[in-house]
């Protein structure tokens, strides 16, 4: 389901905590359907703030976020989760629930059938290659880290959100592991085609993944492009990054 | 193994007194957890507000039982026509309690729904969870093991503090406990302590193992589905509860009061079968009255009769200096009291429980101790037992000890009903006891003259409240056949009977009568 415009549309916003310290500068950013928009940057950079004012769990201190066409002020902000998966670093599994129950809760929410949310459950447990019969019906602390996260990807996913929100989903788990998540995460990208905002501060994550890569460095978005336009920018953080993206390559290639 | 006869031989009172007990600390702890857990949620809404509500809940928790029980009894909060705070009985016990179980309820559900992830609470806020669904199926699943934790202390305190509330004629294990203090007998002290401590034991164990259940996964995620069953349960209770409150005073009853001692407790069933045997009206016992709560029951209209001593209104409650001349002493009180209290004084039963000075009769002889003057000469080397009462009052220790000039080398204040004891077992050597007490043959004490007259008299009268009289003037009639039928040595008969015999007041009270032609024996 498609609305009016494009997915996602950012109108000279800034975000500010206190009078003159803003976390977010003039941020103007419009990403179309079916496009994944990696935020890189920094820890502070203000990648996790402009994310989170998609979902509305911020509000802009100036400047406009439309989702859809509509500004995020007039959504219901309820009604505005539930259309926007979303995925943080530490997870946030409910470890009360089964692996079942998590995936299935906001089809709970959604009041679908019972028998729909589970076969719903396991259909995305096996897409993000968890044995369901094995993962149903144990409980969060009995997975490992990147099954964990599988999970997490899982739960986003399970009321087919037409969006996704990852917050450094992967930044917790060991190099290898997060080497094969991301590939599944390609296929699994290019299976669905859903509009996808990723924040990461891992630029070889942001070329596997991005369509486009927005740069940020103090609150204010200094580049946006496709990766291979940020190799040749001259901007010394995109320098820095991509010097440091050269680096591990090599390392990689020596280990 | 008496303790175990005594619970083979009572076994239906104490069945009856832990059901009342267990009634006090169910109702108690669901009324505190239908205000706690709000509360505590509340708090995690608005922190702000969290200092002043802990605050208080802390305050009400160093407030001794006993002053919050007296606190309590003057209250008066009405809702819809009924008392639901106030006067005498459980209801005054159950508000207590539950003012003790709210901090470690309210505390409990805040710490625990603040000590949840703040990753697992933006997860569900991210993913549409509203509040309220934030709430009852994410923050308090992941709560309840630490509330039920709250739950437990909370338990373990009013099963221990509920025994206190027999002093307010509130029922429950402690009944037993007060009446073993006053009678100086320990198998009826253990008949109440024990069965109460493994009730807080087995409370403990259950609620323990329930926590453990929760916290261990799982178990949480069906909490969804017990809220409501366990309001509906803790609402039957409290319902349950208030329909005792509401039984209706009908108009051929009266009740009958007494204070917390044994003499007391003769009396008032004096009062209560001469009433049964005279009239046709329905008696209603509430005994064991501590303190001044008779008087306070009688005012607020809970008991319609007990017996006060003239000293005792004088000094206690009226706050007049006191009255050499016993007479006089009546006079006073019975005009002060039809002027203040809307209540009568009838005729005096005939003997005067004033305060004896005691020492034992061994050190009597010895010393030859007749008067209180022989005893403050040597009072130097003498430790004294006092109750507390005795401390406190006008006409008790500090006029005492100016009048004689006594000068102890050590005071020990301690319950009334304990010195007896331990002036017989040499613990102290001087008390100051009731002169009509039993105890006074049964250890051999001897009483020492007030050959200086300090001591005021303390004649033994019925008190009734007039709207009683109007309401049931037959009753004036039967007061006034009592006037002067016990004098002192035939009051500390009866009480050495109970307390020294162990036997029931019923059955002395129903003898002494039968004796008195009062009754005729059937």
């Amino acid at each position: 389901m498609t609305g009016n415009g494009p997915a996602i549309e950012f109108d000279n916003v800034s975000f500010e905590i206190a009078e003159g310290k803003k976390l977010l500068l003039d941020l103007n950013l419009t990403i179309d359907h079916g496009e994944t928009v990696v935020l890189l940057g920094r820890s502070g950079s203000g990648k996790t703030t402009t994310m989170k004012m998609i979902n509305r769990l911020l509000d802009p201190t100036s400047g406009e976020v439309r989702v859809e066409g509509i500004s995020t002020g007039a959504w219901n902000p309820i009604k505005l989760r539930r259309r926007i998966g979303y995925v943080i670093q530490d997870i946030g599994l409910f470890p009360h629930l089964t692996i079942e129950e998590n995936i299935g809760l906001v089809p709970r929410l959604e009041s679908w059938p019972a028998e729909r949310i589970r076969n719903r459950a396991r259909e995305l447990l096996a897409m993000v290659s968890l044995e369901p019969d094995s993962f149903a019906a144990r409980y969060p602390v009995e997975l490992s880290g990147g099954q964990r996260q599988r999970v997490g990807v899982a739960r986003a996913l399970a009321a087919d959100p037409p969006m996704i929100l990852l917050d450094e989903p992967f930044g917790a788990l060991d190099p290898i592991t997060r080497r094969e998540i991301q590939q599944e995460f390609r296929s699994l990208q290019k299976q669905l085609g859903k509009t996808m905002v990723f924040v990461t501060h891992d630029i070889g994550e942001a070329f596997a993944l991005a369509t486009r890569i927005g740069l940020l460095k103090d609150g204010e978005m200094i580049f946006l492009g496709p990766p291979a336009e940020l190799l040749a920018s001259n901007h010394p953080e995109a320098r820095a990054f991509v010097q440091c993206f050269h680096d591990t390559e090599k390392a990689q290639r020596c280990s | 193994m008496s303790l175990l006869r005594f619970f083979l031989e009572h076994r239906a009172e104490v069945v009856a007194l832990i059901l009342e007990h267990l009634f006090l600390v169910g109702v108690s702890i669901a009324i505190a957890l239908l205000i706690g857990v709000p509360l505590g949620i509340l708090l995690t809404r608005k922190p702000a507000l969290s200092k002043p509500i802990l605050g208080f809940a802390n305050i009400m928790q160093t407030v001794p039982s006993l002053a919050l029980f007296g606190f309590l009894i003057p209250v008066n909060l009405m809702l819809f026509d009924v008392r639901i705070i106030g006067g005498i009985g459980a209801r005054t016990a159950i508000g207590a309690l539950v003012l003790y179980a709210l901090l470690p309820i309210i505390r409990n559900t805040f710490t625990g729904i603040s000590g949840v992830d703040p990753a697992i609470r933006e997860a569900g806020r991210g993913m549409g969870m509203t509040d309220r669904q934030l709430l009852l199926q994410v923050e308090l699943p992941l709560a309840l093991g630490v509330i039920i934790a709250g739950v437990r202390v909370a338990t373990v305190i009013c099963v221990g503090t509920a025994t206190i509330a027999a002093a307010i004629d509130a029922g429950g294990l402690g009944r037993y406990i007060f009446r073993g203090l006053r009678a100086n007998d320990n198998v009826l002290i253990l008949a109440g302590a024990v069965p109460a401590a493994l009730i807080a034991l087995i409370a403990d164990l259950f609620l323990g193992s329930l926590e453990r259940a929760i916290r261990s996964r799982g178990a949480a995620s069906r909490v969804r589905k017990l809220v409501w069953p366990a309001l509906a349960t803790a609402l039957l209770l409290i319902v349950f509860g208030t329909s005792n409150f509401l039984r209706d005073h009908g108009a051929s009853r009266i009740v009958v009061g007494s204070k917390d001692f044994t003499e007391q407790i003769i009396l008032g069933e004096l009062l209560a079968q001469t009433i049964e045997a005279k009239t046709s009206l329905q008696v209603e016992r509430r005994f064991d009255l501590g303190g001044n709560l008779a008087h306070q029951a009688m005012i607020g209209g809970e008991i319609d009769v007990y017996v006060e001593y003239t000293g005792t209104a004088l000094l206690a409650i009226l706050k007049k200096p006191p009255i050499k001349d016993p007479a006089e002493a009546y006079r006073q009180v019975k005009s002060s009291y039809a002027k203040e209290f809307s209540s009568e004084w009838t005729e005096p039963l005939g003997f005067d429980n004033t305060f004896a000075i005691l020492v034992r009769g061994d050190d009597a002889r010895r010393d030859k101790l007749k008067t209180i003057s022989d005893a403050a000469r040597s009072s130097s080397q003498w430790r004294a037992g006092f109750g507390q009462d005795f401390m406190s009052r006008r006409d008790g220790y500090p006029g005492f000890a100016r009048t004689y000039g006594f000068q102890f080398k050590e005071i020990r204040e301690m319950d009334l009903s304990l010195t007896y004891r331990a002036l017989a077992k040499g613990q102290v050597d001087l008390i100051a006891g009731n002169s009509t007490d039993g105890l006074i043959s049964r250890y051999g004490l001897v009483q020492l003259e007030d050959d200086l007259h300090y001591f005021p008299p303390y004649d033994a009268v019925p008190v009734v409240r007039q709207k009683a009289l109007e309401n049931h003037p037959e009753v004036r009639e039967v007061l006034k056949q009592l006037g002067g039928i016990l004098n002192v040595e035939q009051m500390r008969e009866l009480n050495y009977a109970v307390d020294g015999e162990q036997r029931q007041p019923k059955d002395v009270v129903r003898e002494f009568l039968t004796h008195k032609m009062i009754l005729i024996d059937r």
